[in-house]
């Protein structure tokens, strides 16, 4: 039998905003319960929505990061039902008018097209205890950007591939920190399998609470359609829970059936306009997002995919190699010390780049000792190690520690240049004399013209005829 | 104790800058008189005197100081009950809100801090009446005869003023909620365009529709207290960002050249003559004092009255799903969320009713085209009326087809909502509306409305006003409660 996978998956953001979607309450994760909390997102009789208007423009550059066209007028609609943690017993959401559509998120292997991007309020938390439910609304009103994909996906390594840039893209614009482990980023997959081209019965699944467990349960599903339909039995069109423990899926109880959610336009709020001007503005500040910036260093820097992938895992990352780079090192170097040592150090410690005590000039400061041969690696990442302590000058921890070292340095240059350049090297070897002139040159141009040419050549020479 | 029943607001004013009187002395009177005919009338829910008593103290220490004072500071009032006061209870008449003490002043409130606040007044339950009776606290009596409803749901407001135990109240209008009991209690209310007035803080009935305005005997009062409440609030996304003209520069007797239209189906299908007789006779008196007459035509009115009852109860089902019992208000018991919803929702059958309809009109069981065909109808209706508005400044017609029926007299609630007919369109369509009195059948008071085109307040006051000056309906008091 042969079976077509089909994936759409929708996600829930939480826009980057300092209050939320329609009121001036703080807009944070976590807190004591209740604590950031007012009249209007505890759905107290008498209140009413206000706009906030940069949860508007998030989604706008979401919308434009995904290639979306934007509606320059969309409507808020009421989605009513009753649940305890949803105060007014309706969510300010978008019904049939939309900010944007018809988008998509092209990789070199993958493209996914994104039918819909709706902004929308977050409803508060239910904690269920043994003694009881607990309501904490802190959440409610949390301004949200609903992104909606096409049933396009084809496995779910490619969902979870998806996942995995699209959350790169909203990182880069700022738009949402996009933290499953603290829900600033939700997914809800569905899944069918067609078969001879027509479609299959679709399931959805929620409670999935990392990018592993969407790929995990999409798989489940996969094969539990697929022994359901070779047996030539139904899939049945239902809600299932990922089991995280236990690994499989789980049907959702529910009492009555579907809900009628009775959607009409919101009355409260004035339909969105959204200008020309507007779209403008968000565009400018949309900046050069993570597929083509990783092509660019390829190509700028003739970067490895492999390093190129790691810089651009986060936008800050990247920016520190063209820091680097900037204040004087040279970009393969760079990248091998923020994808080696410095992200270890990261992973280790738990925090991010911007966090370190130093900036990327006196890491750039650090690699270029390293690169003269001014000391050695080992003491290099004995320096490292006093820096990330706190914010010192590398040459002065050197000298304090002794690590500087004279002759032995060109021993250092010349490791480097013999790794950097292979092809050089054979070329030398093979007797091309012009290619000890391009080995020198490098080595000026790496040193900043600081080291002595002659010296240079010497070792170089030494340590070749003794590898022969 | 000095009567000072026979001060308008605008003297009040002029004495209390003078020093001829405190707002202390004229809270006073307000608070005997409400407290003296309360077990008759029935028309508050909670009468504050110290919250008013504090008021009139600050006021007039305030004045003495020379501060700078709003417009209507010193002037006592009442408040309709689903108005949030900060820290006084706000009932919405109901059950279920019995005891909930707002922790927030609705925007007019912030706008009144300087007009002493008498107490929070009866209405139909969640504003949802035209008589007044449905109110969990007990009906409200009208003053002119207390076996027969004030009218609704405005019925307390009303029915006040024409008593005399609060010169102005403030009411709401969503289906004529502030006309058609001034109407019935001989008194002036008006619904001002929709987004005149700041609806943050209202208790929301049909948010598309709901207004709040003033009732006063008189449109001059009426005009100073729409005055002090209407302008732009940021907080309420649907109050216009425009400046409130000086709506007392309109108090001008004169309506020469006032082009006024009469909508000739209304008054051939009134079933009430003497109704239909009080707006011809008015008419002509407007026409000697230089008005021009024109035959209008309004062919909608039952369309309207459909389309009302769809839109304004879809939006009034999702605003009332709020009261679930779990973060304020009335909570009953049960095991298990379902239970404790069902218990807790101890809505009065007029809601429930309406709730039910509502609900019914926005479900996909109704094609999900019930709510969009009555806006849809709305549209029509708006549009009818700009065309009307090309040919004409203001339209008069009747306020109600009936004067006060008695209690218990509408069992039947589509009888009920009939009430509502020739004061629906305005709320459809956000315009404003104007009821004075015109005359008495029985010894039971008529009124007819004036209409303009949105944010033309002007107008109605200008038309009513000179209205008042050539007549003196507007001087009645009832005998019932002298």
């Amino acid at each position: 039998m042969d079976f077509k996978t089909v994936i759409g998956l929708e996600i829930h953001v939480e826009l980057a905003t300092k209050t939320k979607m329609f009121c001036a309450c703080p807009s944070a994760f976590g807190g004591e319960p209740n604590s950031r909390v007012c009249p209007t997102c505890l759905g107290l009789p008498g209140t009413l929505p206000v706009l906030n208007q940069t949860a508007i423009h998030l989604a706008l550059k979401a919308a434009l990061a995904l290639d979306c066209k934007i509606n320059e007028t969309s409507i808020f609609a009421r989605k009513n039902y009753f649940y305890p943690d949803l105060p007014k017993g309706y969510q300010i959401t978008q019904d049939a008018n939309p900010l944007a559509q018809d988008g998509r998120v092209e990789l070199d292997q993958l493209r996914v097209g994104i039918t819909r991007l709706h902004i929308e309020e977050d409803a508060g938390k239910s904690i269920h205890t043994p003694q009881g439910t607990l309501l904490d609304f802190n959440r409610s009103g949390t301004p949200l950007a609903e992104i909606v994909t096409e049933p396009c996906i084809g496995s779910p390594q490619q969902a979870r591939q998806f996942l995995e840039a699209l959350k790169q893209i909203l990182q880069y614009t700022g738009v949402s920190d996009c933290k499953m482990e603290e829900g600033s980023l939700r997914c809800d997959a569905n899944i069918s399998l067609s078969q001879n081209g027509s479609p299959g019965t679709r399931t959805e699944i929620k409670n999935l609470n990392s990018f592993k467990a969407v790929e995990k349960a999409l798989e489940y599903e996969v094969e539990r359609h697929k022994k359901l339909l070779e047996q030539g039995q139904e899939v049945r069109r239902e809600t299932l829970r990922w089991d995280e423990t236990k690994s499989v899926t789980v049907a959702m109880r529910s009492k009555e059936e579907a809900i009628d959610y009775r959607y009409f336009p919101e009355p409260d709020l004035p339909p969105l306009h959204v200008s020309q001007e507007w779209i403008e503005q968000a565009k400018q500040e949309i900046p050069e997002l993570p597929e083509a910036l990783k092509k660019r260093l390829m190509g700028d820097y003739g970067l490895t995919e492999y390093d190129a992938t790691v810089l651009t895992k986060s936008p800050e990352m990247s920016q520190w190699l063209e820091k680097i780079v900037l204040a004087g090192t040279n970009a393969k170097s760079a990248a091998n010390w923020l994808t080696g040592e410095i992200s270890r150090h990261l992973k280790d410690r738990d925090i991010q780049i911007d966090d370190l005590p130093f900036s990327p000039g006196d890491l750039a400061k650090l690699i270029q000792m390293q690169i003269t041969g001014r000391i050695n690696h080992t003491a290099a990442r004995q320096v490292l190690a006093q820096m990330l302590k706190k914010s010192e000058d590398p040459e002065q921890i050197a000298g304090k520690l002794n690590l500087i070292q004279e002759d032995e340095g060109i021993e250092e240059l010349v490791q480097t240049i013999i790794a950097q350049h292979a092809d050089a090297i054979q070329d030398l070897k093979d007797g091309k004399d012009r290619a000890l002139g391009f080995l020198t040159g490098q080595a000026m141009k790496l040193t900043g013209g600081r080291v002595d040419p002659q010296k240079f050549k010497d070792i170089l020479m030494e340590k070749i005829h003794r590898k022969d | 104790m000095i009567d000072y029943h026979k001060l308008s607001i605008k003297q009040m004013l002029d004495k209390l800058e003078l020093g001829e009187v405190t707002s202390r002395q004229l809270t006073e009177f307000y608070l005997e008189e409400s407290n003296r005919l309360q077990g008759k009338i029935n028309g508050y829910i909670t009468i504050t005197p110290e919250h008013a008593l504090k008021t009139a103290t600050k006021v007039d220490r305030a004045r003495q100081a020379g501060r700078k004072l709003s417009v209507l500071a010193g002037i006592p009032g009442g408040i309709k009950d689903n108005i949030s006061t900060k820290g006084v209870r706000t009932t919405c008449a109901s059950k279920i809100t019995e005891n909930y003490i707002p922790p927030f002043d609705a925007h007019v409130m912030e706008l009144l801090a300087d007009s002493p606040m008498l107490g929070k007044v009866s209405l139909d339950e969640f504003a949802m009446g035209s008589a007044n009776e449905s109110s969990y606290f007990g009906p409200v009596s009208n003053p002119w005869d207390l076996d027969r409803v004030p009218g609704g749901s405005s019925g307390g407001s009303a029915a006040l003023v024409a008593a005399g135990s609060a010169p102005f109240t403030l009411g709401t209008d969503t289906g004529g909620s502030i006309r058609q009991p001034a109407a019935f209690c001989g008194v002036t209310g008006i619904k001002p365009t929709y987004g005149r007035v700041s609806r943050r803080g209202l208790v929301a009935f049909a948010s598309s529709l709901d207004q709040i305005g003033p009732i006063a005997r008189t449109v001059e009062d009426c005009a100073f207290v729409l005055q002090a409440i209407s302008g732009y609030d940021p907080g309420d996304a649907t109050s216009a960002d425009l400046k409130v003209p000086d709506f007392t520069a309109s108090l001008i007797n004169d309506v020469k050249g006032m082009r006024i239209g009469i909508p000739t189906e209304i008054l051939s299908d009134c079933p009430k003559p003497s109704i239909a007789a009080s707006i011809n006779d008015a008419a002509k008196i407007l026409e000697q004092a230089g008005a021009t007459l024109v035959d209008v035509s309004m062919p909608y009115e039952k369309e309207a009255l459909a389309a009302y009852f769809l839109v304004g109860t879809a939006e009034a089902s999702s605003n009332l799903a709020r009261f679930d019992g779990l973060r304020f208000g009335y909570r009953g018991e049960g095991n298990g969320i379902q239970e404790v919803y069902e218990s807790s929702r101890k809505f009065g059958d007029e809601v429930r009713r309406r709730i039910m309809l509502g609900t019914f009109a926005l479900s996909t069981d109704a094609c999900g085209e019930c709510y969009a065909r009555g806006q849809q109808a709305r549209k029509l209706i708006m549009d009818h009326f700009s065309e009307m508005f090309k040919e004409v400044d203001v339209l008069l017609m009747p306020t109600s087809p009936s004067t006060a029926f008695k209690k218990g007299e509408k069992k039947d609630p589509l009888a009920m909502y009939y009430n509502d007919i020739y004061a629906i369109p305005a709320n459809l369509a956000g315009l404003p509306a104007i009821s004075v009195p015109c005359g008495l059948d029985n010894g039971l008071p008529l009124g007819m409305q004036f209409m303009a085109p949105k944010f033309r307040e002007d107008l109605i006051i200008q038309a009513a006003h000179t209205w008042q000056c050539l007549t003196d309906w507007h001087l009645m008091t009832p005998r019932e409660v002298e």
